[in-house]
């Protein structure tokens, strides 16, 4: 299991890009952060996600 | 570019950095325009998949985004929160924000400077948000900063300049463009900072609780720019007692 965004998901084994894939976040939109470090987009398709891993998936929303 | 303010290297013709929280994203193009604002704060957030609507498609081209570390309580937060921001594909420039009081939302001067140093020396333009302490602006200016953001008020009170005979003393003696953020609720107020010197006004609250955004937007960009004007011409004397008359004191019809 995979703790993505605070809920824990069956996406171990998967890429990030193909966790991506099966969601609706735009990829043009969001930046990903694993164990506290960011993975760029162009590492989106190499970097598999793996039991126990920590993910946030951000974006930007209004603010001060 | 006459009078511009410069950040970070970058030259700007308006003084009014404007919020981009707490109101609808389809007023976002307005307010812009009618603050006629060069630079627009966001925050960055978890993503959400149920939500399809992007603020960065509302935001007008050519606006400089300024991404905030709202939400991080330390400077390893912030710096994290900058780091992503800086993923989102926006450019360099950050406001650092920390706090670990949720009740007054009072910056934590002691982590903002950290922070500072930590993401100057990683490139990015910090613009960190302040408690008005001189001594702190002065270990802000040496951590790296590119300007500084001391409070007039609490976040969100607008209150107005609460902490007015500090910030004069950061404009006196600090050599950063000055920005004054958080507590303006009036273009008065905003006004008033200006002609003391301050480099520019950030508002967020003030415009999204007025009665109509982009009309207080407008009174905003009106009264930030006579308040550089006045500044820039200088303000005249104030005396301590007496008079002094206005009109010619001689060539009167008596005598």
């Amino acid at each position: 299991m995979v703790k993505i965004n605070g809920e824990w998901e069956d996406a171990a084994g998967k890429t990030i890009a193909e966790y991506l894939s099966g969601t609706s976040y735009d990829v043009r939109r969001i930046a990903v952060e694993k164990g506290g470090e960011i993975v760029p987009k162009c590492a989106y398709d190499a970097t598999t996600l793996m039991d126990g891993d920590v993910v946030e998936i951000v974006s930007f929303v209004g603010g001060g | 570019m006459e009078d511009a303010l410069v950040i970070g290297g970058r030259e700007f013709g308006s003084r009014f950095i404007l919020g981009s929280g707490k109101y609808s994203l389809r007023l976002i193009e307005a307010a812009v325009k009618d603050a006629g604002a060069e630079i627009i704060t966001l925050a960055v957030r978890r993503a959400n998949t149920k939500e399809q609507e992007n603020i960065l498609d509302f935001i007008p081209k050519g606006v400089t985004l300024l991404p905030n570390t709202s939400g991080a309580r330390n400077a390893e937060e912030a710096v994290r929160i900058a780091r992503l921001a800086r993923e989102l594909g926006c450019g360099d420039f950050v406001k650092i924000e920390i706090m670990r009081d949720s009740k007054y939302l009072l910056p934590d001067n002691y982590e903002t400077i950290k922070a500072t140093e930590t993401l100057a020396k990683e490139g990015f333009v910090v613009m960190p948000y302040m408690y008005p302490d001189l001594n702190v602006a002065r270990d802000l200016v040496n951590a790296g900063a590119a300007s500084i953001m001391p409070l007039a008020a609490p976040i969100g009170s607008n209150k107005g300049l609460a902490t007015r005979d500090f910030i004069r003393i950061l404009i006196d003696e600090i050599d950063l463009p000055v920005i004054v953020d958080a507590g303006i609720g009036r273009p008065s107020q905003a006004c008033e900072a200006m002609e003391m010197g301050a480099a520019a006004i950030m508002a967020n609250t003030a415009l999204a609780t007025a009665g109509d955004l982009p009309k207080m937007a407008s009174a905003f960009r009106l009264a930030i720019e006579a308040g550089r004007k006045a500044y820039l011409a200088g303000i005249g004397r104030v005396l301590t007692r007496g008079a002094s008359a206005s009109d010619p004191l001689t060539g009167f019809l008596h005598d």
